[in-house]
């Protein structure tokens, strides 16, 4: 039986397009120096460090965590690095966890990040291979033809993605650290906007963004030595397939449904919809929201875009499963820690401090990161309670 | 199974990436270009030069600045008799770690003799900086044997003081692979250069991949009995690619498309061209293009692109589970 373990403090930096004033070592000690804050602890109350971002390629450091040790407290405890691309918020925050569950460490730092102004992910993501003709066209290129089937499939209207660019955006706007603040936005300007990847247009995408997050787990034996109403941890769960064999499901990935299976289990939830008050789910491209509202359970196979055109994932539509109330990766999208963010503003919304993006009396939440060909998982569910 | 030549090819990956300092390694920079050397003191009194962010101890940000001399002592040091093209010397040089005066924790930087008995652990050494430093460490184009005269000199000609504060620097980064295909690769793409594409069947679950890497991914086991595809196939998706994507050449808009050849049972991708994009959907039935056979190579770019052809679009459900004789309609 796992110990209990509790998110016990959150620290993220603003995102935005270029942190020019700050090198990476800065980006991430800005966002672990909040987490300690917000714990009310040292940087001596640590017994390890679990450091994750994507791909190297993205900023050209190789093995940043080396580097990244000085900034983070690391020295002289145990500091190791997560990578599983695009998820790699979620599994570092999992790993983290996990450190704390089984009691290898008490208390543990871990920090996630993305400084995408030092280069270009869509040249990283596209890059020719060897025999090969050039034909990767960064991660919309990729996902667009999953999305064009998921469309085909469910017979969705050609609007689903529209609203979701809308609704995720007026999130954002009530998130003082999203990156993209578009409280104007209307679904007319979201249909004009160019098309990138069809059916992918420019406003149904991710930005790109820097940024860190961090955040502190704790012991249940440590919890009070943190003044933050504790986010108990009740599910981790991760899972990984092939991306591609002979008939795999690319529009509802095995793993996601196992993961979500799993994760659900540990937390005694039958019925997500109905059971957690609110969810932060990986959606980089719109069409993601109805195709994970399906793939993790919040809907029967095809109906998941019937929950978006009704409202029941927007905050300002009161509905009643609210998605990414802070933005979500549509409104910030510091790509190593995107998946983090979600497992952190999950926290928060169960700690009750999610301020304007916050849901009135969250008591249960998930967060979810997805990445590499849809072919890594991480959840976690988080309560305000304890039992 | 005859096995071919395993296949080789180089492959350039690089960019220049544009990186910012922060205020500790942008004062470090700035002060290069005004040919100056500057470290920072930690919590416990040592100087590091060059300058960290953060005291290795305490973690706390680090701000305290201390000018350093341009001279100091080797601490250890190691010959490189051949350079390479990207060592900063063409000629015969050691890497050194230096202690600068007024400093506690040694730099790496080089060391410029005439030969390695030249060398030697605590010998002086005194920076020789470029003439028109641009704030960089290579503004110290190396240490040489210290020479009082020769450190006057360079005193004299400081550099003209460019006050503003460097924020940001270019850092290009390249490598040159030497990708090797393996054994699977290998044999499809001499099959590519004749023309053929060939799959390899899973001897679990009888599923054929193209192109093939050698195993089953689903599976886990080795595949070898190799499969004569078609050249005709099914659309199973695609993306209509409206952005320039960098480093790419093809010009949007463009398809890529999400292909199934006759008698494999996974798509792989391409482009496809000779068509209304508008009426591109699933199931449409397309077939290669090939390039003239004289330029034929090991390379998919054999085939130029994919085009419609008049057949009946394949239902939603054999797409990818026809035969390798096609689509009878």
């Amino acid at each position: 039986m796992a110990n209990l373990a509790a998110v016990v403090g959150i620290g993220q930096t603003r995102y935005e397009t270029r942190r020019g004033d700050v090198s990476i070592a800065g980006l991430v000690h800005e966002a672990a120096l909040r987490a300690l804050q917000d714990a009310d602890l040292g940087w001596n109350a640590i017994d390890a460090v679990i450091i994750g971002k994507a791909p190297d390629m993205f900023e050209g450091v190789v093995m940043p965590e080396i580097y990244l040790a000085d900034a983070l407290g690391g020295n002289g405890k145990p500091m190791l690095r997560v990578h599983t691309a695009g998820s790699v918020g979620g599994s570092t925050a999992l790993v983290a966890a996990s450190h704390v569950q089984s009691g290898t460490f008490r208390r543990v730092l871990t920090v996630t990040f993305e400084k995408q102004s030092e280069s270009n992910a869509m040249w990283a993501l596209s890059s020719k291979h060897p025999f090969s003709p050039h034909l990767n066209a960064g991660a919309g290129g990729y996902f667009a033809p999953i999305m064009r089937e998921y469309i085909r499939r469910s017979k969705a209207p050609y609007d689903v993605g529209i609203k979701v660019a809308v609704k995720d955006r007026l999130h954002g706007a009530r998130n003082p650290l999203a990156h993209l603040q578009l409280p104007n936005i209307t679904t007319q300007e979201v249909e004009a906007s160019p098309m990138l990847w069809d059916p992918i247009r420019f406003l149904e995408s991710c930005p790109s963004s820097d940024g860190a997050c961090a955040m502190v787990i704790a012991d249940e034996s440590l919890v009070h030595e943190s003044p933050q109403r504790p986010a108990w941890i009740k599910g981790v769960a991760m899972r990984s397939e092939p991306t591609m064999y002979a008939g795999r499901d690319e529009v509802n990935p095995q793993a996601g449904r196992a993961c979500a299976a799993d994760v659900y289990r540990q937390a005694g939830i039958t019925h997500p919809r109905r059971e957690l008050d609110c969810a932060e789910i990986y959606v980089p491209f719109s069409w993601y929201e109805p195709m994970w509202l399906e793939n993790l359970g919040f809907a029967e196979q095809g109906q998941g875009w019937k929950l978006t055109m009704a409202g029941a994932t927007s905050l300002d539509e009161a509905g009643d499963i609210p998605w990414n109330c802070s933005g979500g990766v549509l409104s910030s999208n510091p790509i190593g820690a995107s998946g983090m963010i979600r497992f952190a503003e999950a926290a928060r919304q169960v700690r009750g401090d999610a301020g304007q993006h916050q849901v009135d009396g969250a008591a249960t939440a998930m967060g979810h990161a997805y990445g590499g060909g849809a072919q890594f998982f991480a959840m976690w569910i988080v309560s305000s309670g304890k039992a | 199974m005859t096995q071919p030549e395993v296949l080789s090819q180089e492959f350039e990956l690089g960019y220049t990436y544009t990186r910012s300092t922060g205020p500790i390694v942008g004062r470090f920079l700035t002060e290069l270009r005004r040919k100056k050397l500057v470290g920072i003191k930690g919590s416990d009194g040592r100087v590091y030069a060059p300058p960290m962010e953060f005291d290795p101890q305490t973690t706390e940000a680090l701000s305290e600045f201390v000018e350093v001399g341009q001279s100091g002592e080797v601490v250890s040091w190691c010959w490189v008799s051949e350079p390479r093209a990207s060592h900063p010397h063409s000629k015969p040089f050691a890497w050194a770690l230096i202690r600068l005066d007024g400093a506690d924790v040694p730099m790496l930087h080089s060391v410029c003799t005439a030969t390695e008995a030249g060398m030697r652990t605590g010998m002086r050494v005194s920076a020789q900086w470029v003439d028109k430093p641009q704030g960089s460490i290579t503004d110290i184009a190396c240490f040489v044997p210290e020479n009082p005269a020769a450190a006057a000199e360079g005193l004299e000609k400081e550099a003209e003081t460019d006050q503003e504060m460097i924020k940001g620097i270019e850092v290009p980064v390249s490598l040159t692979y030497q990708y090797t295909a393996g054994e699977a690769t290998s044999r499809y793409l001499s099959e590519v250069r004749q023309g053929q594409l060939t799959g390899q069947r899973c001897p679990r679950c009888r599923k054929v991949y193209i192109p093939p890497r050698g195993s089953c991914p689903a599976c886990g086991v080795a595949t070898d009995e190799e499969v004569a595809l078609s050249d005709k196939c099914t659309v199973e998706s695609f993306t209509i690619v409206h952005i320039p994507i960098p480093g790419n050449p093809i010009q949007p808009p463009y398809i890529i498309a999400n292909l199934v050849a006759d008698g494999a049972n996974i798509s792989f991708i391409h482009l496809l061209s000779e068509c209304v994009n508008e009426e591109v959907r699933k199931g449409q039935r397309v077939q290669a293009v090939w390039k003239p056979m004289e330029e034929w190579d090991y390379a998919m770019d054999n085939i130029r692109y994919f085009r419609p052809i008049d057949e009946p679009d394949v239902p939603v459900d054999r797409i990818g589970k026809l035969p390798v004789s096609g689509w009878e309609g």
